[in-house]
């Protein structure tokens, strides 16, 4: 029989639209308007899940957020999503959802022999079991992880889309309930900029619910009505399906919107999912409360549920989750259930922990005729995979020992209220401070450190007036503090009035057996913490609950402890002797449930995840066939082969053309800064090591950038264009990074200095051609008598037409060869190359990219920094010592070479190395030693920085820095291999490996 | 994440600033004439209080000023926002 649990009538749902869905394999109907939850236990479907650790059957506990049971694996594929809350699921044509942790299947799970084994597997088992020996514990961690597991993450890329929205307001309300649509509503009539969150498909929160009437109407009607008002008024946003989820420094909060997971066929052109990121001047919390469960043997038996939730079930959804109903309770709430389930056709007894309660919700119990056993508690509850009966027991005069007469009855649901937890958890987030409130037995919010009020519920505000009338006043409040302080006034909605007695404070149920004897009596859900952990944690000596937690793992699953966390820390506390306000809590942390990954990224996935920045010429380099490296956020060619080449034909070929004939290289993201003003020259001679007052116009000079520290970091070719203007060069991964530099200096400390610094990197596309015959390429495109070594000496720029171009020319280059690095606004810069191309073809003209240019400088021991040094290396290391000014004066780093430290004699230096076998190629940062061991430690004395193959040298080649390398030239040392091959037998050389006079440059 | 005012832009989200380290150390004017350890404490020491605390940001996806604040260790509220070379305001946290 479909829908066997399902009531005649009532409910929010829609009878007239049934939808079929599949659960394990198994067909199901429900209605448009369920949950998946709902629409299980309609089908009489309690049993849901498995346990994490015991593998107990488990059933659906809640109607909520704070579900710990009901997690499934949501959809099927690429759109799989695991440890998805069943209460929380939108019903949907088609929704196909399975059960996790269970093999073979639900109904028989081999894992279930954890729970006949749980005597050997206690609390810190694993920490305690697997800690020691720590190498084996890569062996151990797989077989736990397997055992251990929630569901599983799909394989494939994520094929939806997520937005993500920044939004400014100046109320933002948490939670839709009646005290947060009220809050929404005066602050709102107040003329205040307002956003509403609310997480569930339609507002109301409890109010969905209740039976209760406001202003003459059932709560829901008068829900739907407030929220219609909300939608009418233009500064206000209503936001469903959305849940407030973290709450950050200075009122920054995120929201998830849930935008088409409700949709059985989404439309591709709307995200799935919306992150928002709100910052609101101030904020009304509204998130209601979580009823708690009580801790008594065999509690997670599928059909043991929350009272709230089963009246959840009954009014709103319209299913009757039992038809043999006991309601436990120490408190009034769960007298409504009663009457609810009684009224929807239920067999119904409550039991009390509390001697004769009272009040208008007990006295509608027994005007119902229900049965009402008072000073009881359930001891025993009988069924496995559905609770089948339990049996009572009479308390003692203190109402703490069981030890009266046990009575014995059927029933098929176990609607259970151990009392009402505020939900904090936003209040916490943003630093507030919680209060222990006594009447409640629980946490409240006490002072607020952020601009923020809570009202309702989450205030410990348990009536339905007191939650309207509290909305009202936190709303105009938080309004006014906006800065809108007139016309919001509202009346109160009324209502009838509820008088309920005290709660009795009862955390583990009295028994007369000892604890976990009779039956586990669980605390934590979830991670399967039972009242006897806590009890073991406490004997072993964990007194704080942060030990607590971690110890147990209370509160540390995907729930976070929602029904949990309370009861855990009375329980410490009832063992310490103390209360629970003295134990205090563990700290609450963002987010509220889980947010998947996708929705954070939003837009920020694939290419759009960082930009790619390309030169004027990318075009030409994909056309011919370049391989690409990713320097910084630039796409730079890195070889190009030609047909039929492996990398290192490729890289062999340009750099021997650059020796002996002529090579181009796209140079155009060296970062290039303009510095302009009459004090520029001083200011560079602060900025560099070396002297910059007497440069002449149109000459260049390379310098070192260093920190105070003294250390290297960031070196380049300065021009001087003009008297009081130059143009500097940065390496391409620096360029940001050395225009803040010098910024700094000049907004910070030297702002007598007038000096001005503008990034033109992109305004410049920039080809370094290079190589005997590089003036004859160059010839060709200009007046070539211009190009004599006299006329244009090495060092210096010229500025002059380039294939009719306007071009800024530089004799300066990176390879050694004779070099010329012309540079033309950056809309020439594809003519340009295509010229120099053309007009290269008669020489053999080859493109290279990076690799070949770090050979060719390697070949002449120019160091890059940030490779060749690490931030811990000086210019004497570097044997630099001749562009160190001793006499033009003070700059940046100059007096840290005297530091102990920068001036002791064994620092690392730099040096060239040989390998014994000269077709051995080192491996980068591979560890220098004097001495081969078998097997670590060793002592190192240094790494190789840069090695390669260099076919102008016929050899490999690499550059080193070496504890006392300069006095070590000629010595052999060794590098060892990680993966235990045979070590390298090295020889120490000078760092330069060709035409060590430098002749070819300058020619 | 922080809301910054910039004193020259006004109130922007934390993304667009970068933040600079302690503010008011001054770069000595002789750095000859003070000893190792004087120098030492220039480059290398802060005072990284709890409570007040006087740092230099840069509003660098903005107007790429520098400027100072006063900003409160333990709350993160941060109290002033001024300019480079206004004189630190006397705060409390």
């Amino acid at each position: 029989m479909t829908q066997r649990n399902r009531l005649a009538e009532g409910g929010r749902i829609d009878r007239e639209q049934p939808l079929s869905f599949r659960f394990d394999g198994t067909h199901y109907e429900g209605y448009a308007g369920d949950t998946l939850a709902s629409a299980l236990l309609a089908n009489n479907v309690h049993l849901v899940a498995r346990s994490f650790k015991y593998h107990r059957p488990r059933g659906i506990l809640s109607a909520g957020a704070e579900e710990p049971n009901a997690l499934v694996q949501l959809r099927e594929g690429t759109r799989s999503e695991p440890n998805m809350r069943a209460p929380q699921i939108e019903l949907l044509e088609g929704l196909i959802a399975e059960s996790q942790n269970r093999w073979p299947s639900l109904q028989f799970d081999v894992g279930a022999v954890n729970n006949l084994l749980s005597r050997f597997l206690p609390s810190g088992f694993y920490y305690k079991t697997f800690m020691w020996p720590a190498s084996l514990w890569l062996t151990y961690e797989r077989f736990i992880r397997n055992a251990a597991g929630l569901g599983r993450a799909p394989a494939a890329p994520d094929p939806d889309h997520y937005d993500s929205r920044f939004a400014w307001c100046d109320v933002l309300v948490a939670g839709g309930g009646p005290a947060g649509l009220m809050a929404a509503l005066a602050a709102g009539r107040s003329g205040a900029r307002v956003i509403i969150a609310d997480e569930q498909a339609e507002p109301g929160g409890w109010l969905l619910s209740d039976t209760a009437e406001i202003d003459g109407m059932p709560a829901a009607e008068w829900a739907a009505g407030t929220v219609a008002q909300l939608a009418a008024m233009p500064e206000v946003t209503v936001l469903s399906r959305t849940t407030v989820a973290g709450y950050y420094d200075h009122n920054f909060l995120t929201c998830i919107e849930r935008v088409t997971d409700h949709l059985a066929d989404p439309p591709a052109t709307m995200p799935r999912q919306r992150f928002w990121q709100v910052r609101a001047k101030q904020v009304v919390l509204a998130t209601g409360a979580i009823e708690r469960p009580l801790a008594f043997p065999n509690n997670d038996r599928p059909g043991v549920m929350l009272a709230g939730a089963v009246r959840s079930y009954v009014n709103r959804y319209g299913v009757l989750p039992g038809r043999r109903a006991v309601v436990f309770t120490n408190n009034d709430s769960a007298y409504g259930t009663a009457v609810d389930l009684k009224r929807a056709g239920a067999d119904v007894t409550v039991v009390d922990l509390r001697r004769e309660p009272a009040g208008t919700l007990v006295d509608a119990a027994v005007g119902e005729d229900i049965e009402v056993l008072d000073g009881f508690a359930v001891t025993r509850v009988s069924g496995g995979k559905r609770v089948s009966g339990i049996t009572v027991r009479g308390l003692g005069d203190e109402g703490i020992k069981a030890s009266g007469t046990s009575r014995s009855m059927a029933c098929d649901l176990l609607a259970v209220s151990g009392g009402w937890n505020p939900t904090v958890h936003l209040f916490s987030q943003s630093r507030g401070k919680l209060r222990f409130d006594d009447a409640l037995a629980t946490f409240v919010p006490g002072a607020s450190f952020a601009a923020e009020r809570s009202a309702g519920a989450c205030n410990g505000t348990m009536t339905l007036a007191g939650c309207l009338e509290e909305g009202i006043a936190a709303g105009l409040a938080a309004a006014r503090d906006a800065g809108f302080d007139e016309g919001g006034k509202t009346a109160v909605p009324k209502t009838r009035d509820v008088e309920s007695a005290a709660l009795q404070p009862v955390w583990l149920v009295p028994s007369r057996r000892a604890i976990g004897r009779a039956g586990k009596q669980f605390v934590d859900f979830q991670n399967d913490v039972t009242a006897a952990d806590v009890h073991l944690a406490h004997r072993e000596g964990y007194v704080s609950v942060e030990h607590l937690k971690r110890y147990t793992t209370t509160g540390m699953g995907t729930d976070q402890g929602k029904t949990s966390n309370v009861t855990a820390l009375a329980l410490l506390a009832e063992l310490q002797g103390s209360t629970i306000g003295e134990v205090g809590t563990t700290t609450f942390r963002p987010p509220y449930t889980p947010v998947s990954f996708g929705a954070i990224a939003g837009r920020n996935v694939g290419r759009l995840m960082d930009p790619a920045r390309v030169t004027a010429m990318h075009d030409w380099h994909v056309e011919h066939g370049a391989r690409f490296e990713d320097v910084g956020q630039w796409k730079r060619p890195w070889y190009y082969p030609r047909p039929g080449e492996s990398m290192h034909d490729a890289v062999n070929r340009e750099v021997a053309a650059a020796r002996n004939s002529v090579v181009m290289l796209d140079a155009s993201t060296l970062g290039k800064i303009d510095i302009q003003g009459p004090d520029a020259a001083r200011f560079l001679n602060l900025i560099y090591t070396n002297a910059w007052l007497k440069l002449p116009v149109g000459s260049c000079r390379y310098g070192l950038m260093l920190h105070e520290d003294g250390m290297v970091f960031d070196d380049g070719v300065t021009t001087r264009l003009a008297e009081n203007r130059f143009l500097m060069t940065t390496t391409t991964g620096g360029a940001a990074n050395v225009l803040t530099w010098l910024e700094e200096w000049l907004q910070t400390e030297w702002t007598d200095l007038e000096v001005y610094c503008t990034s033109v990197t992109e305004q410049w596309a920039t080809v370094s051609v290079s190589g005997p015959y590089a003036r004859h390429v160059l010839g060709a495109l200009t007046d070539y008598d211009k190009l004599s070594p006299r006329d244009f000496p090495f060092m210096t720029m010229r500025e002059f037409p380039v294939a009719g171009i306007p071009a800024r020319v530089f004799r300066i280059g990176f390879t050694g060869e004779l070099s010329f690095e012309v540079n033309v606004p950056r809309r020439h810069g594809l003519a340009l190359w295509d010229a120099l191309w053309q007009a290269g073809q008669r020489y053999g003209m080859t493109p290279y990219g990076t690799e070949a240019m770090h050979v060719l400088r390697a070949e002449k021991g120019f160091v890059i920094v940030g490779q060749d040094t690490d931030g811990t290396v000086t210019p004497m290391d570097l044997g630099m010592d001749w562009i160190v000014s001793r006499s033009k004066g003070d700059f940046i780093g100059r007096r840290s070479f005297a530091r102990e430290d920068t001036s002791r004699t064994d620092r690392k230096q730099l040096v060239g190395l040989f390998t014994e076998d000269p077709h051995q190629v080192l491996v980068e940062g591979a560890q220098i030693v004097e001495q081969v061991r078998p097997r670590p430690p060793m002592k190192m004395i240094g790494h190789v920085t840069s090695a390669y193959y260099s076919p102008n040298v016929g050899r490999s080649i690499a550059l080193a820095l070496v504890k006392r390398g300069r006095e070590r030239l000629g010595e052999q040392l060794w590098v060892p291999r990680l993966d235990g091959g045979r070590a390298a037998k090295v020889t120490v050389t000078e760092p330069v490996f060709y035409d060590r006079q430098g002749v070819r440059a300058r020619g | 994440m922080f809301l910054i005012e910039c004193p020259w832009c006004g109130p922007r989200q934390q993304i667009e600033f970068h933040c600079h380290g302690e503010a008011h150390i001054a770069r000595p004017v002789d750095p000859d004439a003070i000893s190792d350890a004087e120098w030492a404490d220039y480059v290398f020491n802060r005072t990284n209080p709890k409570g007040v605390h006087y740092e230099r940001w840069v509003h660098n996806h903005g107007c790429r000023r520098w400027f100072n604040v006063a900003r409160d260790t333990v709350s993160d509220r941060i109290l002033a926002t001024y300019r480079v070379g206004e004189k630190a305001p006397k705060v409390t946290p």
